[in-house]
């Protein structure tokens, strides 16, 4: 195995422990994902996905060891992440259309006081219509379907322009055309130089969609590119004797 | 009563000029508690008030309104505290919490009320028109100091309404952007202290939460954008206030408080009937031509 330099990595996690109420949902993780390429998070229901996603961003308290983020400690990188939450996360009823919520992925970078202006309203548009979503623009956001909301979601984080992305399920009850359309954008993503990590819980798809893979059973099973780490010892010690059931032979 | 009265008198000016600032302040703030789901907080914070003014006139003898203001400001903070610090160490739902933390604090305030009205040396205090508002009682002074309030209130919502909109949609991703969400949040319910107290004279602390509630409710009836939801609810709070306080003055000893919410509940009820985006009556002809057009 050749040594790559230290820039190689987008994320690096080392020794990471997380804990909601003295319950380990992570235990030890040292982890490190590569620059420029499609990762994906995968193990069963409870296994600390979005945890880890949450951690490595500085939303979850950890109980022991460090991440960085292009050799940097998070802190110093806030804003540069972009951040695609679980759909469920937030209430769909507020007072916003879609075109409202895609320009908060550029309020960072206004920076305090400035207002959005034409300029990123113009951006918003464009980011809209990479997903599909620029007739919908003035719709009220709970009048979209689920799919239409993970689109907006989407063109908020093509919006913010960062140079790594974060997203938490973003196939989670989708219709065929969003699959697509976030499939689309990874790729778009992936050939703009990004680093992009995913929560996914569909093994069938993963090794179609993703470069890279981390397997996650509150400790790390293996991680790497995702035709070597998808082996069947691999996949049982995540899942358990139900793993067989889940992949096609 | 004659409507050129309310320029040149001096009760109906201030009445109308308080009752006014009150409801454009609560309007604005309530539509941020109302999106964080905290309309019934407004209410712990009103009702904590009470004790914080009956100690700052026990304290200082004075019922100067800053000195009563700062007692309920600084009573309702503590409410804030105790509620977050039960939330966050029991296992006492937040319902039950509110519950609790208002009613503790309401009852001890009115035991301090009584106390003070048994002091010899007070007479007739007077405090006990906190409890439901009496606006004919406000005097320039008041008046003076609720508008600097809210003009406190009223610049720092505009300068930060892009933070705070993203902040109450969604704070982990406000937080992922490098926003200081923590200080965000406290300062929201620091602006709703300050709204509350603006309130305490005119509406009083049982009737408080309604004009932060109901001003929201309705105007979130009208429209999908943040933006107008908050000029209008600050409208809808502004009409309720001029005209609940000049009822409740035209006639003999009305409380203020009352008179402000009957109005504040005839504008919701109004709203949720025909209300442009999410009024009954136009639901039902949208889905009427929905099924029209599949049929």
């Amino acid at each position: 195995m050749s040594v790559r330099p230290a820039l190689a990595h987008a994320i690096e996690v080392r020794d990471l422990t997380v804990a909601y109420e003295e319950k380990p949902v992570l235990w030890d993780l040292d982890v490190d994902v590569r620059s420029g390429a499609l990762t994906a998070i995968i193990g069963p229901n409870g296994a600390g996905k979005s945890t880890l996603l949450k951690a490595i961003l500085g939303l979850v308290p950890r109980v022991a060891g460090s991440v960085s983020i292009f050799g940097k400690p998070l802190s110093e990188d806030r804003g540069k992440v972009g951040y695609v939450p679980q759909r469920s996360s937030v209430d769909w009823d507020f007072p916003a259309d879609a075109l409202d919520v895609v320009l908060m992925g550029m309020y960072g970078r206004l920076g305090w006081l400035r207002r959005p202006g034409r300029t990123e309203r113009e951006k918003a548009l464009e980011c809209l219509e990479e997903v599909g979503m620029r007739e919908l623009a003035q719709r009220q956001i709970g009048r979209l379907s689920g799919g239409q909301q993970q689109r907006v979601f989407l063109a908020r984080a093509l919006a913010q322009d960062a140079r790594l992305y974060m997203m938490d399920e973003p196939f989670a009850g989708v219709d065929a055309v969003t699959e697509q359309a976030v499939v689309e954008t990874l790729r778009k993503l992936r050939d703009r130089g990004k680093t992009v990590v995913v929560v996914h819980h569909d093994l069938g798809s993963a090794p179609e969609y993703f470069d890279e893979a981390i397997l996650l059973n509150v400790r790390l099973v293996a991680s790497g590119p995702i035709d070597e780490v998808f082996t069947p010892e691999n996949l049982h010690k995540t899942y358990g004797a139900g793993a067989r059931f889940l992949v096609a032979p | 009563m004659t409507w050129t009265e309310v320029f040149t008198d001096y009760t109906l000016r201030n009445v109308a000029l308080g009752s006014a600032i009150l409801g454009v302040v609560s309007g604005v703030l309530g539509t941020f508690a109302v999106l964080r789901r905290q309309g019934l907080a407004g209410d712990a914070l009103a009702h904590a008030a009470l004790p914080g003014i009956c100690l700052a006139y026990l304290a200082t003898g004075s019922k100067a309104a800053p000195v009563l203001m700062l007692g309920a400001a600084l009573a309702g903070w503590v409410g804030m505290v105790i509620l977050i610090g039960f939330l966050r160490r029991t296992r006492v739902d937040p319902g039950s919490a509110l519950a609790i933390v208002l009613t503790t604090f309401f009852g001890f305030g009115v035991v301090l009320l009584t106390v003070v009205q048994k002091r010899p040396d007070a007479g007739q205090a007077g405090l006990d028109k906190f409890l439901f508002g009496q606006a004919a009682a406000l005097v320039q002074d008041q008046v003076v100091l609720m508008a600097g309030l809210s003009v406190v209130v009223l610049v720092l919502i505009a300068a930060l309404f892009k933070e705070f909109k993203v902040f109450v949609f969604d704070v982990d991703y406000a937080r992922t952007l490098g926003l200081p969400t923590g200080r965000l949040g406290a300062l929201l319910t620091a602006l709703l202290v300050i709204a509350i107290v603006i309130g305490l004279n005119t509406v009083g602390v049982v009737l408080m939460s309604a004009m932060l509630v109901a001003p929201a409710a309705a105007a979130r009836q009208w429209t999908e954008s943040l933006g107008r939801m908050i000029l209008l609810a600050a409208g809808f709070g502004a009409t309720a206030g001029i005209f609940g306080a000049l009822w409740s003055v035209s006639q003999d000893h009305t409380p203020t408080g009352p008179a402000i919410v009957l109005i504040l509940s005839l504008l919701v009820v109004v709203s949720l009937l025909f209300g442009s985006s999410r009024g009954w009556v136009w639901e039902r002809v949208r889905r009427h031509r929905q099924s029209g057009v599949g049929a």
